[in-house]
C-alpha cells in the first residue's frame, strides 16, 4: 500500500510534530510513504473567501502533485473536505478529478476504512475531550451528527477507544463548532472567540485533561484561547495521541 | 443606506450588551427540543428527503402549479392577485382595504409582509395595523423588527416585556410575571380583534390541486383575525406552493418539530374560499423569488418553509442576535436570500458563518445552506463587494502558496523572527487573532525540514 502524504501548509509551518506523528503511524503499519515537496496548500483559504480564481491554480497544483499516488492521506479533515467536495467548482470537467477525490482520505478515516486498524500497542491513560471538527463530521461524515436521525458513530473516537486507559469526556453539546472557520476567526473575532470559549467551558466542566481533534486548525484557535486564559488543559492532535506521543 | 456589517453588530451584541450567552442558551433550548422531537420519528430522514423532492419538483413547474392554484382558489370564491414586487404587494393590500373603507386591520404573523415593509405603508395611509402574534406585538410596540422568524421577540427579556406593556397596555410597573403579561396582551388583542375591519394572514402552505391554503399558529390568532372581519387578505410568497393535499402531511410533521420541537402547531387552519358574505383575497408575491429560481446554485433556498431551525442551530446567530443581520429573515437562510437580492447591501452576511454545516443538517427541507453560503461568497467577490484587504490578501496568499522558495523563505523567516519581536508589537490593535487568543508557538523547523532530515529527499 502506498500513500502520498498531504501535510497542509499551516501544519507544515506551525505544527510539524503532527505531520511527523502521521508519518510514524503510517510507517508502523508498513505503508510506503511519499512526501512530494512541491505541495503547499489545497487552496481552502482563498476558496472560502470567495476568491475562486486564486484558489483554482492551487487545486491544479494539487492534482499534479498527487497524480501518481495510490492514496492521498492528510491529518486534516477540513483540507480533505476541500479536495473531495469543493474542487468540483474549481476544476470543472477535469477528467482526473474523480480519481483524486476517491483516493484522498483524512488520516482517521483512512485508518478505519482502508487500513482497518485493529489495535494500537500503547496506552493513553488520560481523560480525553474529543472536539468533533465540523468538516470532518458534516462534510466527510466521519461520525454521526446531533442534527440527524442516524445510528451514533465516530471514526475518531473508535480509533482512540483502542488505546488502553483512555477515558472520554461527555459533553453537553457534543458537536458544536469551535468558531475557527478560517478567516471567520479574525473577521468575526467576537463571535469566533465566544464560540471557542463556550466549547472550552463545556470541556472543562466535563473534566477534559487532553483536548483533541482531527483538525489542527480548530485546535490552533482553541489552544490560543486556552493559553491566553492560562487554563490547565493540554491540546493534542489526534495523530499525536495515536502515534503514542506522551501528554507530558 | 450603509451596507450591513454583521461583525460590527455582533460585537456590539456580545461585548456592549452582554446578551450573547443568554440568547445562545434560550435558542439552544429550542434546538435541543427539536432534536428530541426529530429523534422520536425513525422516518425523519425520509421525511426530509421527501419534502425536499416535493419542493424541488414544485419549483421545476412553478408556473403551472401557480396557475392551477389560481384556478382552484378562484373556483372556491377567492380573488387571486399577482404582485411582482413588494411595492406592488403593498399597493394591492391598500386598494383592497380602501375599497372596503377599512381603517383597523389585524395581522397574524407573516414574514412576507415584514419583507415587503407593509406596516409602515399602511400606517402612512392612516390605517391602524396590529400584529396579533404575541411576539410580533411585543416588537411592534417597541418599534423594532422581529429578530427571528418564528420567535420574533426572542431577544427580549421578560422584564423588558413588562416595561413595554406598562407603557402601552397599562400593566403594573415592574410586573414581569409571564402569565400576568400574557393575560394583559390577550385582553388588549381581544379588543383589536373585535374592532377589526379586515384581517391579514400569511400562508404556510398553498395546495395547487385544491386551491386551499394552510396557516399554522400556536396562538389561534390567525383564526380570530379572520373569523370576525368581512375581509381576509392572505399574502404568500410564490414558493409556498405544494402540489397535492396529501403532501401537507409531510410538511406539517416537519414544520413544528423543526421550529419548536412540538409535534404539530396548536392550530393548522385550512382556508378554502371566503366565509359566506365575506371576501377572501390571496396575493401571490414574487419579489425576487423567480430570479433566485433561475439561479441553479441558489434555487434550493426556495425550499424554505420558514421553520427557523437553521437560526436556532446556528452558533453565530445564537451569539449575535437576529438584528445583527439587518434583514427580515436573519440567520443562515437569510444570509442567502438577502445577498441574492442585493449583494452590495448584504455582502457581509455570507461571511457571518464558520461553515460548520449544522444548518444544512438541521434543515427539514434539505437546503444545502452552508454550501450556498460558500457559493454566495464567490458571488460577492465577483460582484466586486469583497473588502480590499481580503481581496488583495487572498491574492497575495495565492502567489506565496504557489511558489515553494517564497513560501519556504517566508515561513522560516517568520518562525525565527516571531519569537524575537517584543510582545506589544505583535499583540497590537491590528492583530485581531491576538485580541483574545495567543498565536501558535513557532517551532524551530517546518515539517518538510524534519522529514528531509530523517529521510533525505525522496
Amino acid at each position: 500500500m502506498q500513500v502520498g502524504l498531504f501535510i497542509p501548509c499551516y501544519i507544515d509551518q506551525l505544527y510539524p510534530q503532527v505531520g511527523m506523528a502521521t508519518v510514524e503511524i503510517l510507517e508502523r503499519l508498513q505503508i510506503d510513504i511519499r512526501f512530494c515537496e512541491a505541495q503547499i496548500c489545497c487552496g481552502q483559504p482563498m476558496a472560502n473567501t470567495g476568491c475562486n480564481d486564486d484558489a483554482a491554480p492551487l487545486a491544479r497544483d494539487f492534482l499534479k502533485n498527487f497524480a501518481d499516488d495510490q492514496y492521498v492521506v492528510s491529518p486534516s479533515g477540513s483540507c480533505v473536505a476541500m479536495v473531495r467536495h469543493h474542487y468540483d467548482h474549481l476544476l470543472p470537467d477535469n477528467a482526473d478529478l474523480p480519481a483524486l477525490k476517491s483516493k484522498t482520505f483524512e488520516l482517521c478515516e483512512f485508518l478505519t476504512d482502508v487500513v482497518q486498524v485493529e489495535q494500537f500497542d500503547h496506552a493513553f491513560p488520560h481523560q480525553v475531550g474529543l472536539h468533533q471538527s465540523c468538516h470532518g463530521l458534516r462534510e466527510l461524515r466521519m461520525g454521526s451528527c446531533s442534527e440527524r436521525v442516524e445510528p451514533a458513530f465516530s471514526k475518531v473516537r473508535q480509533l482512540l477507544a483502542k488505546l488502553d486507559g483512555i477515558r472520554f469526556s461527555e459533553l453537553r453539546r457534543q458537536d458544536e463548532c469551535c468558531g475557527f472557520g478560517g478567516t471567520f476567526a479574525v473577521n468575526e473575532e467576537s463571535v469566533s472567540c465566544l464560540m471557542g470559549l463556550d466549547r472550552i467551558a463545556d470541556h472543562e466542566s466535563a473534566g477534559t485533561e487532553v483536548l483533541t481533534a482531527a483538525d489542527m486548525s480548530c485546535l490552533m484557535h482553541l489552544q490560543g484561547l486556552i493559553r491566553r486564559q492560562k487554563k490547565n488543559m493540554k491540546v493534542m492532535h489526534v495523530a499525536e495521541i495515536l502515534a503514542g506521543y506522551p501528554a507530558e | 443606506m450603509h451596507a450591513i456589517e454583521h461583525a460590527k453588530e455582533a460585537k456590539e451584541f456580545i461585548e456592549s450588551r452582554g446578551r450573547a450567552t443568554w440568547h445562545d442558551s434560550a435558542l439552544w433550548f429550542v434546538r435541543a427540543k427539536r432534536d428530541k422531537a426529530a429523534q422520536s420519528l425513525p422516518e425523519w430522514e425520509i421525511l426530509r428527503e421527501t419534502a425536499s423532492q416535493i419542493k424541488q419538483h414544485t419549483a421545476s413547474r412553478l408556473a403551472d402549479y401557480l396557475e392551477k392554484f389560481e384556478a382552484n382558489a378562484t373556483r372556491l370564491g377567492a380573488t387571486v392577485h399577482w404582485a411582482a414586487t413588494a411595492d406592488e404587494h403593498n399597493r394591492i393590500v391598500m386598494e383592497i382595504l380602501q375599497k372596503h373603507g377599512a381603517k383597523k386591520v389585524v395581522k397574524s404573523k407573516s414574514m412576507l409582509t415584514e419583507e415587503c415593509h407593509l406596516n409602515p405603508d399602511l400606517e402612512a395611509a392612516g390605517i391602524e395595523v396590529v400584529d396579533t402574534d404575541l411576539g410580533e406585538r411585543i416588537v411592534q410596540l417597541r418599534q423594532e423588527p422581529p429578530s427571528h422568524i418564528v420567535l420574533p421577540a426572542i431577544h427580549i427579556k421578560k422584564a423588558e416585556v413588562g416595561e413595554v406593556f406598562h407603557q402601552h397596555l397599562g400593566t403594573d410597573a415592574g410586573a414581569d410575571d409571564p402569565d400576568y403579561l400574557t393575560e394583559a396582551a390577550r385582553q388588549h388583542l381581544r379588543e383589536k380583534f373585535c374592532a377589526a375591519d379586515a384581517g391579514i394572514t400569511g400562508v404556510n402552505f398553498a395546495v395547487a390541486e385544491t386551491g386551499e391554503f394552510v396557516v399554522c399558529t400556536n396562538e389561534g390568532n390567525a383564526d380570530l383575525g379572520t373569523s370576525l372581519p368581512p375581509v381576509h387578505i392572505a399574502c404568500m410568497g410564490i414558493e409556498k406552493l405544494i402540489p397535492r393535499q396529501k403532501d401537507l402531511g409531510v410538511f406539517l410533521r416537519l414544520l413544528a418539530r423543526s421550529a419548536t420541537g412540538q409535534p404539530i402547531t396548536t392550530y393548522s387552519s385550512h382556508f378554502r374560499g371566503p366565509r359566506s358574505g365575506c371576501e377572501l383575497h390571496i396575493i401571490l408575491v414574487d419579489n425576487g423569488r423567480s430570479s433566485i429560481l433561475g439561479r441553479e446554485d441558489f434555487r434550493r433556498s426556495l425550499n424554505c418553509i420558514r421553520c427557523g431551525a437553521c437560526m436556532n442551530t446556528c452558533p453565530v446567530y445564537r451569539r449575535s442576535g437576529g438584528h445583527s443581520y439587518g434583514t427580515t429573515v436573519p440567520g443562515p437562510i437569510g444570509s442567502i436570500l438577502a445577498p441574492a437580492r442585493d449583494p452590495g447591501q448584504h455582502h457581509s452576511l455570507p461571511f457571518a458563518c464558520s461553515l460548520c454545516g449544522s444548518c444544512t443538517d438541521v434543515c427539514p427541507v434539505k437546503i444545502d445552506l452552508h454550501h450556498q453560503l460558500l457559493t454566495m461568497r464567490g458571488e460577492v467577490k465577483k460582484a466586486g463587494h469583497l473588502p480590499a484587504l481580503k481581496r488583495w490578501g487572498m491574492w497575495a496568499m495565492g502567489i506565496v502558496l504557489r511558489r515553494n522558495w517564497l513560501y519556504g523563505f517566508l515561513g522560516s523567516v517568520g518562525r525565527k523572527l516571531l519569537p524575537l519581536i517584543p510582545r506589544p508589537l505583535i499583540y497590537n490593535r491590528m492583530n485581531m487573532w491576538g485580541r483574545q487568543r495567543e498565536l501558535p508557538q513557532t517551532p524551530a523547523k517546518s515539517f518538510r525540514q524534519l522529514y528531509r532530515e530523517r529521510y533525505g529527499r525522496k
